[in-house]
């Protein structure tokens, strides 16, 4: 049986652990039709052609973790950002863990989406917004949002902001041979109020993990949300990150992706501006190396006049690594006044590694101010010449170039601690130690 | 200290250097002078170690030891500094982290601890003066934005950071203004002693009125067909290169 079948057929079995007369099962109902129609996406469709699902579709995963598996601290403590106070939503195996996670109800909601869709105090707020910015039609958010039970659950209401920074942690054991987690987030933040999350995926052994997770983000008017990306996993996990993000006026969010661990990684990074006086920041940091691949797909919807958008993608990739980049921004004819920016710069470190980049501008309004650009080349030789000179041997040299060259990104990281990690990360990525963050 | 003997170098199949001899003693300041395209900064680089050039005959040494299958790293770890006619720019590095990745590389290279940050500072602080450098520029990315100016102070402030045995100055007049020359000059000249050389790479004589040199070369075509005392650059200067250029014909 392929992946699509057994997973259409066990969508019986996570009924019966479902409230099944909730509203929102509706919901559910009409997701698993449509990815029974559409099944997996494959190389033939436009958006999918430079990665394939192929091979993870012949794996046999476990749909449902069988029962949670208890870690200690210490075990995984080395996958947070431990520098900080943070609340935590910890999951192991796609089961929440209580021990690992610090949640809060004091003033704004930390907790868990499971919680969210079947008590009747957050009835409101997820009839409100759960799937109304997710798309319907893409088939591996809709069957994300068929298996949709578990994830973190996040509302600040108007004018407030947790008190420290909330890490959304995905553990996987590896006690599975092969296992296939659906993680579903809503993340809410009204008028005025403020968000900083840290997002990480890992698997603990070589057993192959298949994430699907979806992330639906709502800023309201003058809100701020920093979401922070980082995908270190080890070479048998594979994650396609679905993440759709609805702006309010004045609204300000922001989301970083570093990317440096995984087997396939693919993100599908939706932004719609509903208001005027948004601004939108994507930025990410691509460093692959073995045959890791990574697929950033970029969406910025620019529906209304006034706004910004700044997309700033970096990627160096060695080995037989490669690497996609396709940035969409749509103007509708309203909106005036638009500035979109969006680059996209690669470095190439072997001959076998491979990018494929693509702009994809859709402008239909005239008063625009929209930029892109895309570069791949090698190191500039010149410049290895120069450090040489001044005793810097080759390969630090070669760091210190990518270093450079990764480092704008890195500027409008507001957590110091996570800049730090992130720093660490890229050098240990690079193999040196230069002695200095940037 | 330094000798180069029968030096040919290419460039893409190109010959540039046709058998250059040049001997450089501890203490001394040699100027080369030239027209463009003579082969001036093919030298310099040829003796930096930059790998595009091709070595065809000849050699370089420096303290006796052949450099010909050293990087340009450990050229530099052995004490040469070339000062760039186009320094390179290196955003999002700072003045201040490439001077420590730099001198602890080197200190690394001869089986040395990193320096200890008081000191590097100090030392930071003892050169920038010199240089008339304001504090800010040290926090600046390497040479972004720099001004032509900036840049070769900033060449001049990495060779009293390096502290060489041998320096070659490439071009490092051009750009600057009459006040930045003299700074830069009386920069290198405090550098100077008994134990060091310097070879100064100039177009123009300007520059050896403040570095005051105790030879000078003239290469053309590839060869040095004059040599002199420092006369020779102000002769140069008054009769033109047309006047080398004529006397080689004849």
């Amino acid at each position: 049986m392929d992946l699509r079948d057994k997973l259409v057929s066990s969508f019986l079995a996570f009924e019966s652990n479902v409230d099944i007369n909730a509203p929102i099962h509706e919901i559910r109902s009409e997701a698993i039709r449509n990815f029974e129609r559409k099944g997996f996406p494959n190389k033939k469709e436009e958006a999918w052609k430079y990665t394939s699902l192929n091979n993870l579709q012949k794996v046999d995963f476990s749909i449902f973790p069988k029962e949670s598996n208890p870690l200690e601290y210490k075990e995984v403590k080395r996958y947070f950002l431990h520098e900080i106070d943070t609340y935590k939503i910890v999951f192991i195996d796609g089961v929440y863990s209580s021990y690992l996670s610090e949640t809060t109800h004091d003033g704004v909601d930390v907790c868990l989406m499971s919680s969210a869709l079947t008590k009747p105090m957050y009835r409101q707020v997820i009839e409100l917004y759960f799937n109304k910015i997710a798309s319907r039609e893409e088939s591996l958010t809709t069957l994300n949002t068929a298996f949709s039970k578990e994830g973190a659950y996040i509302y600040i209401p108007k004018s407030k902001a947790p008190r420290k920074p909330i890490q959304i942690l995905h553990l996987a054991t590896g006690n599975e041979a092969a296992l296939m987690l659906q993680p579903r987030n809503l993340i809410v933040v009204e008028e005025n109020a403020e968000v900083q999350i840290i997002e990480r995926h890992q698997s603990l052994t070589s057993n192959e993990v298949f994430t699907n997770a979806v992330t639906e983000i709502f800023a309201a008017r003058d809100a701020r949300v920093d979401y922070y990306k980082v995908q270190n996993d080890n070479a048998s996990a594979t994650l396609i990150d679905n993440t759709y993000i609805d702006q309010k006026g004045n609204s300000n969010v922001s989301v970083h992706t570093f990317s440096f661990g995984g087997k396939l990684t693919r993100n599908n990074l939706n932004f719609y501006q509903k208001g005027e006086h948004i601004d939108s920041t994507l930025k990410g940091v691509t460093i692959l190396g073995e045959k890791q691949h990574v697929d950033h797909h970029t969406l910025v919807h620019h529906a209304e006049p006034n706004c910004e958008s700044h997309q700033d993608y970096k990627g160096i990739f060695g080995e037989k690594s490669t690497g996609v980049f396709n940035g969409k921004i749509i103007v509708d004819q309203i909106a005036q006044k638009t500035n979109a920016f969006q680059q996209n710069n690669n470095v190439l470190i072997s001959d076998q590694a491979t990018v494929n980049t693509k702009p994809q501008l859709e402008i239909f309004a005239d008063d625009v101010k929209c930029s892109h650009g895309c570069t791949i080349g090698q190191l500039d030789e010149e410049a290895m010449f120069y450090l040489q000179t001044r005793g810097i041997p080759k390969k630090e040299a070669a760091a210190l170039l990518m270093y450079a060259f990764a480092n704008n990104v890195l500027e409008s990281v507001r957590i110091p601690e996570l800049k730090a990690r992130v720093n660490k990360l890229i050098a240990n990525k690079l193999g040196v130690n230069l002695g200095f963050e940037l | 200290m330094l000798e180069i003997k029968d030096l040919h170098a290419n460039v893409e199949d190109k010959k540039i250097l046709k058998g250059v001899n040049l001997t450089v003693n501890p203490g001394e300041v040699h100027a080369i002078m030239g027209p463009n395209g003579s082969g001036k900064s093919t030298l310099a680089a040829v003796i930096a170690g930059k790998e595009e050039f091709e070595v065809k005959k000849g050699s370089v040494s420096l303290e006796g030891e052949d450099l010909e299958e050293l990087a340009p790293e450990e050229r530099a770890h052995r004490g040469i500094f070339m000062s760039f006619q186009y320094p390179v720019e290196i955003p999002g590095v700072t003045v201040t982290n490439f001077l420590k990745t730099a001198i602890n590389e080197s200190r690394k290279a001869k089986g040395l601890e990193d320096m200890p940050a008081n000191q590097m500072l100090k030392l930071i602080r003892e050169k920038s003066e010199m240089l008339e450098i304001d504090r800010k520029f040290l926090s600046r990315s390497l040479n972004e934005g720099f001004s032509g100016g900036e840049k070769k102070r900033n060449e001049i402030f990495q060779l009293a950071m390096m502290e060489p045995k041998l320096a070659i100055l490439d071009e490092t007049d051009s750009g600057l203004d009459i006040d930045a020359l003299r700074i830069v000059a009386n920069g290198v000249n405090k550098l100077r002693n008994k134990d060091n050389a310097i070879v100064v790479i100039t177009h123009y004589q300007r520059l050896l009125e403040y570095i005051v040199p105790d030879f000078v070369h003239v290469l053309f075509d590839g060869k040095i067909v004059k040599s002199g005392s420092k006369e020779l650059a102000l002769e140069l200067e008054e009769k033109g290169y047309d006047w080398i250029k004529q006397e080689e014909l004849v």
